[in-house]
């Protein structure tokens, strides 16, 4: 650790190279080794499983999943979890659904989604950081709330959208990656640069190392949580998008499986629950390792009755490995 | 007056019923060390985070370089050029040791909301800062979990230091260390002092504030209730006026009419 200067500038040059190997861990390999491993698994029990059509399938189911995982892997950075995203997602659908009802234009239908959802996520933010309620106990309300307001909007009715467009968004594509997964895929490229090159991502691993140290070198603390729960809000209302291009109606249902599985492909990514340490490609393959099990576990022909249990196995087991490490 | 890096003059706090400062009047000499000591609930950190803008203070005055000032938040006082090191909560110990030197004041390249880190000036600039540390320099991209903990004080020394800051408060910068690291802390101080910058010490530590400093201010119940040069002082001394075996002339007064509030009070 202790070093001369001359070694200190001559790191310098290597130092990029260094950096990164030091900086990746097990918990962060974790789930690209697990992703490999258990493809491995499947295409020996289903030899048709890393098809160019199934793994096609996957990144396509996966997709809503990596855009609500991002948004969730800033809040975690911060220390924070936001439970809200599946039903601020629920919202955003409800909302773009009612407006697409009422005669709007798709896309002005779904940018009213993308508001209604941002809006959540900043409500979220602010009791947060200024109101000063618990992040668990906010999230948790908001998650009731936004659903209990996408079954007033929708009065509990689904409402029906057949749009080209949207067709095409799960259909097209380059090569095996749909339209809407390079959107999730830009999306995480983004949350990238953002998360490490930027003022704003030092920020948030600033405080989710220690809060306390942030405050005291000026950092305005409440903005960057107010922020990272907006980002999550605003992924939410994407990924609504993303869910109606998939279901072809908007509906008041609950989609806890999202918000079970964006927490954990963030654990499965080896992000640090306690925030200070975060990737976005652990949470992304995270999400895809989590999918990708779902289809295999259906296409060895398991009852999807056994996924849930299958999917909190994976996730225990992902938590264990990162307590190892330590 | 200009010869004063920063005057104090009359604050008054209070929380609540407790009076925690009473009229206390500070200066602190361009380039030189003063040490605050005092027994606990003296009012030291009380008065020390009324400059620092931790705390608004009910009244008086705050003056840097001739300057009236009046911080309403840290980061303030941080770009009027009052730098704190705190005991332990000044550092991130998830990030590195250049993440940590420029949180809050990272430098960016790029333009409008686009701007991105520039990690390569951080790195090279933060090498510079820890340089710049007479010994036991650690690589500016270990994260700071991994230090020991006189690294950990000299990187937060390198930080106060490296922004051109006019005043660096130092709260128990060695508490937390042990015999060996707090001598090098100790040197570091002095360097510090040595470049030219005035340095307010808060230490509990007698022979560290006989060791370090130019003048001792000592505070008992609130008040600022004697000042000595350290080199006309010495441990005893310094012992009688923090218990309040010794009393100022100057401020026994006053002291009495403290004790007889507080004997109304109660």
């Amino acid at each position: 650790m202790t070093t001369t200067d001359a070694e200190n500038t001559g790191a310098l040059t290597t130092e990029r190279r260094r950096l990164q190997l030091s900086e990746v861990s097990w918990p962060e390999l974790a789930s690209t080794i697990g992703l490999v491993v258990m493809a491995i698994i499947f295409v020996v029990l289903n030899p048709g499983y890393l098809s160019e059509g199934n793994v096609s399938a996957i990144l396509q189911a996966s997709a809503i999943l990596i855009v609500l995982t991002i948004g969730q892997t800033f809040v975690i950075a911060t220390g924070g979890i936001d439970l809200s995203v599946a039903s601020t997602m629920t919202l955003g659908a409800v909302v773009l659904g009612e407006f697409y009802a009422a005669g709007w234009n798709l896309w002005a239908a779904a940018l009213a989604g993308f508001v209604a959802a941002t809006i959540v996520g900043i409500v979220n933010g602010l009791l947060i950081s200024k109101g000063g309620i618990t992040d668990f106990i906010v999230t948790l309300g908001t998650l009731s709330a936004a659903s209990g307001l996408a079954l007033i909007i929708a009065d509990g009715k689904k409402n029906t959208i057949v749009e080209p467009v949207l067709i095409r968004m799960s259909v097209d594509g380059i090569w095996i990656f749909s339209w809407s997964v390079l959107i999730a895929l830009v999306l995480a490229v983004v949350a990238h640069v953002v998360l490490f090159h930027t003022r704003f991502g030092l920020h948030v691993l600033a405080i989710g190392g220690s809060e306390e140290s942030s405050r005291a070198v000026g950092i305005r603390t409440w903005m960057v949580k107010t922020g990272v729960y907006l980002i999550s809000g605003s992924l939410a209302g994407v990924a609504a998008l993303l869910l109606i291009a998939r279901v072809g109606a908007s509906e008041p249902a609950a989609n806890t499986s999202f918000l079970l599985n964006s927490v954990a492909a963030v654990v499965l990514g080896g992000v640090s629950l306690f925030g200070g340490r975060a990737t976005i490609v652990g949470p992304v393959v995270g999400a895809l390792l989590l999918t990708a099990l779902v289809n295999g576990l259906t296409r060895v022909g398991l009852s999807e009755f056994y996924q849930p249990l299958t999917v909190g196995i994976v996730v225990v087991l992902a938590a264990f490995i990162t307590r190892y490490q330590k | 007056m200009t010869t004063d890096m920063l005057t104090v003059r009359g604050i008054r706090k209070t929380f609540g019923r407790v009076h925690a400062l009473r009229d206390a009047t500070l200066s602190l000499p361009r380039g030189q060390v003063t040490a605050i000591i005092g027994d606990n609930g003296a009012g030291k950190s009380t008065l020390v985070k009324c400059i620092v803008g931790v705390h608004t203070p009910d009244e008086g005055e705050v003056s840097l370089d001739g300057e009236p000032v009046q911080f309403t938040n840290p980061q303030q006082a941080r770009d009027a050029g009052i730098e704190t090191v705190f005991q332990d909560l000044a550092l991130v110990e998830e990030l590195t040791v250049a993440e940590n030197l420029f949180l809050g004041r990272e430098p960016t390249r790029g333009a409008g909301p686009f701007r991105l880190l520039n990690r390569r000036r951080m790195r090279s600039e933060a090498l510079d800062m820890v340089s710049a540390l007479a010994i036991n320099v650690p690589r500016v991209n270990a994260r700071v979990r991994r230090l020991s903990g006189g690294q950990r004080q000299a990187v937060s020394l390198a930080r106060a230091a490296g922004f051109s800051s006019k005043l660096i408060v130092l709260d128990e910068p060695t508490a937390a260390l042990g015999v060996q690291e707090t001598a090098r802390v100790e040197e570091l101080i002095l360097d510090l002092k040595q470049r030219g910058v005035t340095i307010l010490l808060i230490s509990h530590n007698f022979e560290q504030v006989l060791r370090l400093s130019d003048q001792v201010q000592v505070m008992r119940a609130g008040r600022t209730v004697a000042l000595r040069r350290t080199d006309a002082t010495d441990g005893q001394e310094l012992v009688g006026l923090v218990t309040g075996a010794i009393i100022d002339p100057a401020t026994a007064e006053a002291e009495v009419a403290d004790a007889h509030e507080e004997e109304t009070l109660a």
